[in-house]
């Protein structure tokens, strides 16, 4: 479903993604796990078109997009949410998921979603007039979500979602990952530094070090492989 | 009392027009954080597109209310190609570039666009039609005349509307989420350039609706109005809180009434000392302005 064949980013002078190729097929859960600034974000960035890559290819169901507008890609079903949930602090909660629907026309399938998403996240719909600024940190990780999936993506891409959340909501947060993949099919690409977490959901992940791809197998094996054990599960 | 009224009047008159045009600085500058120092020039474009269409119309035997509506709409859309226009060629390129770029490319323009005006027109102030007629039912009042009725009725309606235009379309939520996150706007499938094009487009068009109107009130305009007024604008904007909607409205306004009774209470020679040492005033007690928000939040 998403092919990343040897992609290089930059910022300016910095060398961030250096040949990163990468596969998801449909249906999957695949997590990308590395440590503070090994270029996690940046891939997904670059997916997305807001840095887009200097040399490389990326094909989202057989099509080039890596000289594609981030809008353009957006409508192709990629969405991301991404890492410090950048919430629309002005916005009221039901204003940010309509921005998440902002390219669908289809009002009754629209309402049918939001409902769908208040069934998901019944805090959301208690606060569903307030500001989306006042919400708590996991609430506001619970909106970001749910905004990325008004637009019904193909591919949800998940910036450490849960960065900075206590342990319950840690554990609600991938439950619903888990769920929104078994339930609706949506292909989901799981940046995480939390990689024990990460890895017991995913089917596959890949892990890396200074913007290179070090690792891939499945999430089964990078479990259990001395490498990963001893550098991210603090083991 | 009814000396009073009549500056009350006066000052909302102006104020709304000074409103009209700092909903256009406020707006870009919530949406790229740019003082788009040419605005003024785009009121004036305003003016002159009217003086020739109504010119040209009250040939053909066209009169009243009907000319004002119609040469207002026709230089809406002109001043709104000319501010789309300017947008594209002055300071999309510089997008990217420091902050002080299109700001000198701003500055640029407004040279530019007064100049063009002079020698197409000339350096004098030629004379503009009444396009408002007193009404019938306005003979008896003696504080405000017929013009600066329809000037604040035509203000409100126009800011009631960009109100509900931002609170409720899918393009006013559009810019409100590119104001507050560029990136996240794109990440959602906004296309950013379109949305700051219908930010030059309305603010454009706003400042239109006040150049007819005021220069069918003073009677007169060259091609140097869109300068002073774009200065008291940005003034008015500033002290209402650069960004935000309601506080052009207000900041104009409080501007307005500020000049008319400091022009009628003291004398037209402190007209500008009171307007700028209200806004030197209102800065250092709140530095955002009036509306503003005093703590930055932004992500
Ligand atoms: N906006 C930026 N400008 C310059 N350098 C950046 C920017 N964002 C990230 N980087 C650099 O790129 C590298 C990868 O960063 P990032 O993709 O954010 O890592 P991760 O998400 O894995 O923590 C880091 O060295 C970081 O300092
Ligand atoms: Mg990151």
């Amino acid at each position: 479903m998403l092919k990343v064949k040897n992609l290089h980013s930059y910022y300016g002078g910095i060398h961030a993604l250096k040949s990163v190729s990468l596969e998801l097929s449909q249906g999957e859960i695949v997590t990308l796990i590395g440590a503070n600034g090994a270029g996690k974000s940046t891939t997904l960035m670059s997916i997305c078109g807001i840095v887009p890559p200097r040399y490389g290819e990326i094909f989202f169901m057989g099509q080039p997009i890596h000289h594609m507008s981030p809008d353009k890609i957006f409508a192709l079903g990629i969405v991301q949410v991404p890492e410090g949930r950048r919430i629309f602090a002005d916005l009221t909660v039901t204003e940010n998921l309509d921005m998440g629907a902002y390219l669908r026309n289809d009002k009754a399938g629209i309402r049918k979603d939001m409902e769908y998403i208040f069934n998901l996240f019944p805090r959301l719909a208690e606060r569903r007039r307030q500001l989306g600024g006042t919400l708590s940190g996991g609430e506001q990780q619970m909106l970001a979500i749910s905004r990325g999936l008004m637009s019904r993506p193909k591919l949800l891409l998940l910036d450490e979602p849960s960065l900075g959340l206590a342990p319950v909501l840690v554990q609600l947060i991938f439950e619903t990952i888990q769920k929104i993949n078994q339930e609706n099919k949506t292909t989901i690409f799981l940046v995480e530094q939390n990689a024990n977490m990460s890895l017991r959901i995913a089917h596959r992940g890949y892990v890396m070090e200074s913007g290179v791809i070090a690792l891939e197998d499945t999430a089964a094996n990078l479990l259990k492989s001395e490498k990963v054990k001893a550098a991210y599960l603090g083991l | 009392m009814d000396y009073f009224l009549e500056l009350f009047f006066g000052g909302l008159t102006r104020g709304s027009i000074y409103a009209l045009i700092a909903l256009g600085y406020t707006m870009v500058y919530g949406i790229i954080q740019l003082i788009n120092f040419a605005h003024g020039e785009i009121y004036m474009i305003g003016a002159f597109t009217a003086l020739v269409v109504a010119s040209a119309l009250s040939l053909l035997g066209m009169n009243g209310l009907s000319l004002l509506m119609l040469s207002g709409v026709i230089a809406m859309i002109y001043s709104a190609a000319y501010g789309f226009t300017m947008e594209k060629i002055a300071y999309k390129p510089l997008r990217d570039a420091q902050r002080l770029s299109p700001l000198i490319s701003a500055i640029g323009m407004s040279i530019f666009l007064q100049n063009y005006v002079l020698l197409a027109q000339t350096s004098d102030f030629v004379s503009f039609p009444a396009l408002i007629e007193e009404f019938p039912f306005m003979e008896s009042v003696t504080i405000m005349r017929s013009s600066e009725l329809v000037i604040v009725v035509t203000t409100a309606v126009a800011t009631t509307l960009l109100t509900l235009f931002i609170k409720f379309t899918r393009m006013g939520k559009a810019m409100r989420a590119v104001a507050q996150d560029k990136t996240m706007a794109m990440l959602l499938g906004v296309n950013v350039n379109r949305v700051i094009s219908a930010t030059f487009i309305i603010g454009s068009a706003l400042a239109a609706v006040g150049g007819v109107l005021i220069s069918s009130h003073i009677g007169q305009i060259n091609f140097y109005i869109g300068f002073i007024a774009g200065i008291k604008a940005f003034t008015a904007a500033v002290l209402g809180g650069i960004g935000s909607i309601p506080g052009a409205v207000i900041g104009g306004l409080v501007l307005g009434w500020t000049e008319s009774f400091a022009t009628g209470y003291v004398s037209s020679d402190y007209e500008d000392v009171f307007a700028f040492g209200l806004l030197v005033f209102i800065l250092i007690f709140r530095p955002a302005g009036i509306l503003g928000k005093t703590t930055s939040e932004k992500v």
